[in-house]
Formats: structure tokens, C-alpha cells, sequence
């Protein structure tokens, strides 16, 4: 059984795993089928049209569709490897083990954002960006610029605390846990971990970035810790909802799995806490 | 980079020849429209072109927004929000006001890489 673990907590043997998968999967090319796909999503998802991946009730369940997809990817070159969670409202700083040259690597120099250390700067030639907006082509940080700070474990616990999972208009709009959770509204806690981090992960193409995955596992890690608190809230909206999916309703890009399918993480993987 | 700032050197001297172009970013461009989100706007900000109009048609990226942005020419994938702010695919977890503070925002984080036409900007079937 695959368990996540906190990625302050992996030992240098299991950093290295992960690394060697990533590259791996980079090298292969399955690795940017990812990046496309996530970016595909994040630019047609609309308030105001169909929407599955962002800004809606299944941003939850396609993002641990999405991670379950992509953890499998990475244990078909290693079965040892799981997808390790960042928990930035604890490891909130550049200088956190996170962002050293044996793990992620760290933020990007002043010029340009670069990334010039760790497995995934350009100079190590193994990281190339190729789905991409612009034109360049190596990885960019800027962790924490202009003095952003990423989320505080009171803000987390204000969202836990939301009672019911979401609301109509069931989009950037709404009240709820879910909307509060990805940061549309309120303290903002999911968004702002990607605008914190900056570089790619501020953009449509944010999986070029290894760090992704740890944001989302964390995000992942937070829905479960919420329907733990709340055994009587459930996902909404439960059926006929347009342009939205609801419970039972098959997401794309898969069209086999529905919400009601991934509420309960542990058929797949638990957490180390 | 010397094919780059070319680029941007001709798309900023376009824009001085035709429309007396405001150089400063600090310049407001009253004169090229509205900050209403269904104006239009065309300025240089920090060298390069930017515009944004409402676009013709219900193009299959425009993805309801209907309103078209660019940067040097190319167009920048934009969408509104609910509350009516905007983002764009170069910035997209960070809503700003207007289609134009969208643009300067792009211009911000591209640090004068050139925009690419891109094909992922498809949804998928």
C-alpha cells in the first residue's frame, strides 16, 4: 500500500528514489503529457461554462484522479516511490530541506528566475521546459518574492473549519470549503501557494515544476482531513447540476471515474500522519 | 536575444509612429481607451506592445470571456472571473482588476521572453 509521507520527513535514499522517477519520467516523455493535460484543463475551465479541473466543486477529485494517474506513472518506474506532501503552512520558507540541491532544488536567481540548482536546473540538462507559453525553456522560481507569505496553520484551520463543501454558483464565486480551500475567496490558501512559489508553478503549465505534486498532495491530504472533521458533510452538488459534475457524474479526461468513486482516499494510499 | 530585441524594438517603434505611443508605465493611456473590461486598450508598457479588444466571434479559446489580449501580436490566453477580475495562462492563480493590469502583469512575469501561440490551449475532447 502506498503511503504518502511528508517530505520533510524522507530519509536522503527515498528523495533520491523520487528524483531518479521524475527524471525518468521526464526523459520518456510521459512526464509532459501531464503538464499538457493540466494546462488543457486550467484554460478551459470558465465560471460561466463547463468546468471540471479548476474553479468547481471536482477540483478536488480530478486533482486526486490527476495525482493517483501520475503517482502510478512514477511507480511503474519505481514501486517504491510515493508522491511525498509539502505542508507550507510548517516548511514556509526558502530555506526549508524542501528547496535544497539533493530535493527540489531551490529559487531562481534575480535576472532571470532561473533555477540554477539541484536534479531540475537547465545546466543539468535533464530538465528541459518544452510545454510551455513562452520561450524559455529552463525552470524559474521566486520563492516568497516581493514578501509574499504563504499560508499560516490559523488560515488552514479557518478553512477546515467550513462546514459545508461548496456552494452554488459552484465556481470562484462561491462560498463553501471547496472555493476557500483552492482560493478564489478568502484567505486564499491553494492559489497563493502557486503564486508564492512563482515561475511556472504562477502559470497554466504549474506541473513543469516538481513541486506540484507536493502542493497538491498537500491539498489532497487537507480534503481528507476535512471530511475527517466533518463525517456528515458530503461532495455537492449531489445531481442535475449543468456545466458542473456532480456526484456520480464521470470526469474527463477519463470519463471511467466519478467523485463519488475518490472520496475515500484509502483504497488507494494513506498518510504517514 | 538579438532576434528578440529586434522584435521588440520594431513592435515599440510601431506603435510610437502610429499612435504617439505612451513609453512610461507609469503613463496612463487615456486616449487608447477604457478601463472598462469590454473597452479596448493599446499601449507600450515597459517596451512592448500590449492590446486588448473584445473579440469577434465566439473563438474556441476565448472560452466566453469574449475579449482577446496581446502581447507583441501574439495573443495571450485570458480569462475573466465571477467577481469580474481577471488572469491569464502566465498568471493564472493571481486575479488582477482589468484585461490590461492581466497584460502588464504578463509583460511583468515574461521579462521580455516572447509569447508563444500555443496549441495546448485546446480543450480537450
Amino acid at each position: 500500500m502506498t503511503v504518502r509521507k511528508n517530505q520533510s520527513a524522507l530519509t536522503a535514499d527515498e528523495k533520491r528514489r523520487f528524483v531518479a522517477a521524475l527524471l525518468e519520467l521526464k526523459r520518456s516523455g510521459r512526464y509532459d503529457e501531464f503538464v499538457t493535460t493540466h494546462n488543457a484543463f486550467i484554460v478551459s475551465d470558465t465560471d460561466d461554462g463547463e468546468r471540471t479541473g479548476h474553479r468547481s466543486p471536482s477540483f478536488l477529485p480530478w486533482h486526486r484522479r490527476f495525482l493517483l494517474e501520475f503517482e502510478r506513472a512514477l511507480q511503474s518506474v519505481d514501486a517504491s516511490v510515493a508522491l511525498p506532501y509539502w505542508d507550507w503552512s510548517v516548511d514556509r520558507s526558502p530555506r526549508a530541506s524542501l528547496w535544497a540541491p539533493d530535493f527540489l532544488g531551490g529559487t531562481g536567481r534575480e535576472r532571470d528566475g532561473r533555477v540554477t540548482d539541484g536534479p531540475f536546473s537547465a545546466s543539468s540538462g535533464n530538465w528541459p521546459i518544452n510545454v510551455r507559453v513562452d520561450g524559455r525553456t529552463f525552470l524559474r522560481r521566486s520563492l516568497g518574492a516581493g514578501g509574499r507569505q504563504l499560508p499560516t496553520p490559523a488560515e488552514v484551520e479557518s478553512v477546515l473549519s467550513i462546514s459545508t463543501y461548496d456552494m452554488a454558483p459552484w465556481n470562484s464565486a462561491s462560498d463553501g470549503f471547496r472555493n476557500h480551500l483552492e482560493g478564489w475567496r478568502g484567505v486564499n490558501l491553494h492559489n497563493r501557494v502557486h503564486v508564492w512559489v512563482g515561475g511556472q508553478m504562477a502559470t497554466g503549465v504549474s506541473p513543469n515544476d516538481p513541486v506540484f505534486w507536493l502542493h497538491h498532495a498537500y491539498i489532497d491530504k487537507l480534503w481528507a482531513e476535512w471530511q475527517r472533521r466533518h463525517p456528515g458533510s458530503g461532495y455537492l452538488p449531489a445531481a442535475g447540476t449543468p456545466d458542473v459534475i456532480d456526484l456520480r457524474e464521470t470526469m474527463r479526461p477519463w470519463h471511467d471515474t466519478s467523485p463519488a468513486d475518490l472520496l475515500d482516499h484509502t483504497a488507494h494510499y494513506t498518510f504517514d500522519a | 536575444m538579438p532576434e528578440l530585441s529586434r522584435r521588440r524594438a520594431l513592435s515599440a517603434a510601431a506603435v510610437v509612429a502610429t499612435a504617439a505611443g505612451t513609453w512610461s508605465a507609469s503613463t496612463p493611456a487615456t486616449a487608447a481607451g477604457h478601463h472598462d473590461s469590454r473597452g479596448t486598450f493599446d499601449e507600450v508598457y515597459k517596451g512592448r506592445r500590449i492590446q486588448g479588444r473584445p473579440a469577434a466571434g465566439a473563438g474556441h479559446h476565448h472560452h466566453g470571456a469574449g475579449y482577446a489580449v496581446f502581447v507583441d501580436g501574439v495573443e495571450l490566453h485570458v480569462m475573466r472571473n465571477a467577481d469580474g477580475t481577471w488572469i491569464s495562462v502566465v498568471s493564472h492563480y493571481d486575479p488582477v482588476p482589468t484585461p490590461r493590469a492581466a497584460a502588464r502583469a504578463a509583460v511583468d512575469e515574461l521579462q521580455g521572453a516572447p509569447l508563444l501561440p500555443f496549441p495546448a490551449n485546446r480543450p480537450l475532447a
